[in-house]
């Protein structure tokens, strides 16, 4: 499976993203730079962690101009897989490929940690390898990572069980203590209604290998390897 | 232009001698520009005038040392299979005290530049922070918790955009930086033998270019500005202090990574402190060349700037680049590509003179060399050496042990510094391996398959009690945190912070320390590679306490030899290597729990502590250990509280000696505390026993999540939450949003 891992020019975990995908056999990953507009070739988009273009605005607002996400919209709309991380998940947002928005954390700080996410369900091409209700470890690091919907699209979210990850504790309760950046229903990641558009603060990049204190993030990277294979635009 | 005047060269700084220097450098009088050019490449920030004669005590030179200290914008040390490390520290103590957000920002910024100017991936930061204390309710504990919340959002900002992992580092609380914080931050970078790159301007006509922000009115002549002691008016210098860009330099440093791959390159220098005058002399100087520019052509962000302004502007995130003749066309590409402003500004010349012309008018005629390696040298007065008063232990009532170690960990310098490094993005690059909170940072360098171990220490308290015995301790302390890894230490580079030398006893501190630190240094065979030294330090309270800090690199062999100093199971014998010592003069129990900073510090004995040092290494080598951690502020009893705090285990434990707060709070050197599973007893023992090596069984780990304590034929027991409490919550309780 060839993943196409996006190269903004403040990305800063596209690095992470393409050793962590290379040493999964099976896969293979390439950047793709931000002024390209061709996704020919590849059977998923990785919109990695960082700044992408500094962030200076808000999160991701200057990335949905840029030349390579027309090409992801195209993507996506036809049924391509796509994966955000973190700067990524602020980017599909800002896109409109995903609902709802990231906000500045509760605590106002940025936070970087091990944190446990519940798998909310394994219905989708980025989380069936999963269990559901298993209990993840994959590091966060990221300063707006509170997600924030309003009511009605948060009613839909959970009625079209499209919140696949939620913050819990090491137990899997999904409480207030556990939330580490105020996000509403603490939620950690959501697909789109058509759950082939993943974005997710948490780094599962990170979480790869034993000798950085957890392999969690191999569930999701493998989920992709054993789903069916996406279209290619 | 307006006549130079003795009040104009005064203000720059100049002396009398130091103008008649100039005159003789030229050959005539110097005009405005030319005197704004030599006061900052004059300054003790530029040209070390005050400290370079001490600093040539330091060792420079080993089997491993690629590029020398001093050489080139930071030292290169080979770490084996073709691969090499550039690492450096550097201070932006007087920026962070008038705005700590950019002051350390920026900071982060200039270092970063430092190491990938030498040809290097960047891969890991650290940085070592004093501030004042911020306990209490005082206009100046709160100015202090407004500066050390800034001083850690801003490396936050900058280190966590570029993408770049904040892995380690200390912070230390002490009256005497109120007003004066410390920042002294890290930087180390990866590179190829082969792609060490040169700040020389090389090849007489090739094209000089200048890449990246544009130039402005800020940081005007920081350089000078950071070689003055701090007033109440430096806030007018706020100017002074320089904005950060980090997503700017990001692109700086992929594009110049990319240029240096490219091998278009002749010569490449960051603009750092002194901007644009700096790295044009300098590349000049060490090239034997000439460099002619023209200020007309440089990218600016502001109309009508002179050449006095342009020259002296410490804009950041600026580069200069020496490019071979006729690969102009690929450089502009490259820049093009990274969307970074910039402009072919000069040429280099083979008359040795550094040149800036605005347009038709010669602006600067300087001969290179002399500006950029002649600066005055001085030997300023030391004072008279004082040996330290030892300490009178009847003087030290014999507190409760109990409460006692509860306020040491309690102290915001020995508290967690959680609140500080979840800050800091510590996990891109996928290199942590050992996470903030250890003994020394441990981080795998992907690109090039090896680990590396680094710490960055000094205590303040011995340097200010004995600067020579402090200045050796730092070198011990940092070569056992490394050793408490399972690394072998490389090399050092250091940050020497220290008041105004003008004032004898403070020069007494500065030689001190430096000889202190290079005997250490000889002693654990680790060559300075370079690093800052941070004069006039002194708040209107006076100066700070003298802070050599020292940063130090280490290789682990192999990734089974990592160790913490987490306790690990239960049953586990706890073994003090080192003896269990008696040195309570100049310590933290001392200083918390007493309120006081007296006595001698602990004397520090090079062969016993190469013998700890040694047997650990080769313990963890051998796969006996399976935690490591070394006794430093606080004693014997703040090493165990943290090892069973890290490994939420307790520990039942017998310490020899006659008086209690000795026994558990006393900081002697050369001590190491493991464990290990009972089977290996035998085998640890009698390599100790082998090499006389002295050890004492403290006792085991248990389960039960108490600490025990026995000594004087008392037993003191802290419950795990007795000590997690002050631990951990301290430095976020008081620094919580709602105070």
């Amino acid at each position: 499976m060839k993943f196409a891992v996006l190269r903004f020019p403040g990305s800063n975990c596209d690095q992470d993203c393409v050793l962590a995908l290379n040493a999964l056999p099976g896969a293979s990953a390439d950047f793709v730079w931000h002024k390209d507009t061709s996704l020919a070739g590849f059977d998923a988009v990785i919109v990695p962690g960082g700044f992408s273009y500094g962030d200076y605005l808000r999160c991701g607002a200057i990335a949905q101009f840029s030349p390579i996400m027309q090409s992801v919209k195209n993507f996506a709309a036809a049924g391509g897989t796509v994966l955000g991380i973190c700067n990524g998940f602020q980017i599909l947002c800002e896109s409109g490929l995903l609902p709802g928005a990231l906000v500045r954390n509760k605590g106002l700080h940025f936070v970087c940690k091990h944190q446990h996410l519940r798998v909310e369900s394994t219905n989708s091409r980025f989380t069936n390898s999963a269990t559901k209700g298993q209990v993840l470890n994959i590091p966060i690091a990221h300063g707006e990572g509170c997600y924030f919907a309003d009511d009605a699209t948060l009613a839909k979210l959970n009625a079209n069980d499209q919140i696949l990850v939620r913050y819990c504790d090491a137990t899997g309760a999904v409480t207030d203590a556990a939330n580490p950046n105020g996000s509403r229903e603490n939620i950690a990641g959501i697909c789109n209604e058509t759950r082939n558009v993943f974005g997710l603060m948490p780094h599962p990049e990170r979480a790869c290998d034993p000798a950085l204190g957890s392999t969690d993030g191999l569930v999701i990277l493998q989920s992709l390897l054993t789903a069916e294979p996406a279209k290619a635009s | 232009m307006s006549a130079i005047t003795p009040e104009i060269i005064s203000k720059h700084g100049i002396t009398p001698d130091e103008y008649e220097r100039i005159k003789s450098i030229l050959g005539r009088e110097p005009n405005l520009t030319e005197l704004g050019v030599f006061s900052v490449m004059w300054s003790e920030h530029c040209s070390y005038k005050n400290s370079k004669l001490e600093l040539k005590k330091f060792p420079v030179t080993g089997p491993r040392v690629l590029v020398k200290a001093g050489e080139e914008n930071a030292g290169v040390i080979d770490i084996g299979d073709g691969w090499a490390i550039a690492f450096k520290m550097e201070s932006h103590n007087h920026p962070s005290a008038i705005e700590p957000f950019q002051g350390a920002a920026t900071g982060v910024g200039g270092i970063i530049r430092d190491i990938f100017t030498m040809g290097a991936r960047p891969v890991f930061s650290m940085n070592s922070l004093r501030f004042g204390d911020i306990r209490g309710d005082s206009q100046q504990s709160a100015t202090n918790r407004r500066l050390f919340a800034g001083v850690v959002n801003g490396i936050a900002h900058y280190g966590n955009c570029i993408g770049i992992p904040t892995i380690g580092g200390e912070v230390y609380f002490d009256d005497s930086y109120s007003g004066n914080p410390l920042v002294n931050v890290f930087c180390l970078g990866i590179l190829k033998h082969e792609q060490i790159a040169r700040g020389a301007a090389k090849g007489v006509g090739n094209p000089v270019f200048y890449v990246g922000a544009e130039t402005g009115r800020d940081g005007l002549a920081g350089a000078a500005f950071a070689s003055r002691e701090l007033t109440e008016e430096s806030k007018e210098d706020r100017p002074a202090v320089q904005v950060g860009d980090p997503f700017r330099e990001k692109l700086l440093l992929e594009a110049c990574l990319e240029l240096l791959a490219s091998g278009c390159v002749a010569g490449i220098q960051d603009m750092g402190a002194a901007g644009l005058t700096c790295s044009t002399c300098e590349t000049a100087s060490r090239g034997g060349t000439g460099v002619e520019i023209d200020v007309n052509l440089v990218p600016k962000r502001e109309t009508g700037m002179t050449p006095y302004e342009i020259l002296l502007s410490e804009s950041q995130e600026r580069m200069l680049v020496i490019v071979k003749k006729g690969e102009e066309d690929k450089v502009r590409a490259i820049f093009e590509k990274w969307d970074l402003p910039y402009a072919h500004v000069g040429v280099v010349n083979d008359d040795g003179m550094m040149r800036v012309r605005e347009g038709d008018e010669i602006a600067v005629e300087i001969p290179a060399r002399q500006l950029a390696d002649e600066a005055p040298l001085y030997s300023r007065e030391a004072a008279p050496k004082k040996a330290p008063e030892p300490l009178d232990l009847a003087s030290v009532p014999e507190a409760d042990p109990l409460t006692a170690l509860e306020t040491l960990l309690a102290h915001p310098s020995i508290a967690s510094k959680q609140w500080v490094w979840q800050q800091y993005d510590h996990m891109v690059r996928l290199g942590a391996t050992v996470l903030p909170g250890s003994d020394a940072a441990v981080f795998i360098v992907r690109e090039a398959n090896k680990i590396l171990a680094a710490s960055t220490d000094c205590n303040a308290i011995y340097c200010k009690q004995d600067p020579r015995e402090g200045g050796r301790i730092a070198v011990a302390e940092a070569a056992r945190n490394i050793a408490c890894t399972g690394a072998t230490p490389l090399a050092v580079t250091d940050n020497l912070n220290f008041g105004n030398p003008h004032k004898p006893e403070n020069f007494l501190q500065l030689r001190e320390a430096i000889e202190g630190l290079a005997e250490a240094c000889r002693a654990f065979d680790t060559p300075v590679t370079g690093g800052n030294v941070s004069l006039y330090n002194e708040s209107p309270a006076g100066a700070i306490d003298p802070t050599p800090t020292v940063g130090m690199v280490g290789l682990v062999e192999k990734p089974e030899h990592i160790t913490t100093q987490a306790f690990k199971a239960a049953g586990d014998i706890i073994l003090l290597i080192g003896e269990p010592g008696s040195e309570l003069g100049a310590s933290h129990y001392l200083l918390a729990v007493h309120g006081r900073k007296a006595g001698a510090p602990p004397q520090l004995d090079y062969a016993k502590e190469l013998a700890v040092q040694n047997a650990v290494r080769d313990l963890i080598r051998k796969g006996l250990v399976k935690s490591a951690h070394d006794c430093s502020e606080g004693g014997l009893a703040v090493n165990l509280a943290e090892s069973c705090l890290s490994g939420n285990l307790g520990a039942k434990t017998e310490i020899p000696g006659t008086r209690a707060d000795v026994v558990l709070f006393n900081e002697s050197q050369s001590r190491i505390v493991i464990t290990f599973a009972p089977r290996h007893a035998s085998e640890i023992l009698d390599l100790l026993k082998s090499r006389s090596v002295p050890h004492t069984r403290l006792g085991e780990v248990v389960k039960d999540p108490t600490l025990t304590i026995e000594a004087t034929g008392k037993t003191f027991a802290w419950p795990m939450e007795k000590l997690r409490t002050p631990f951990e919550k301290t430095i976020p309780s008081l620094m919580s949003w709602e105070k």
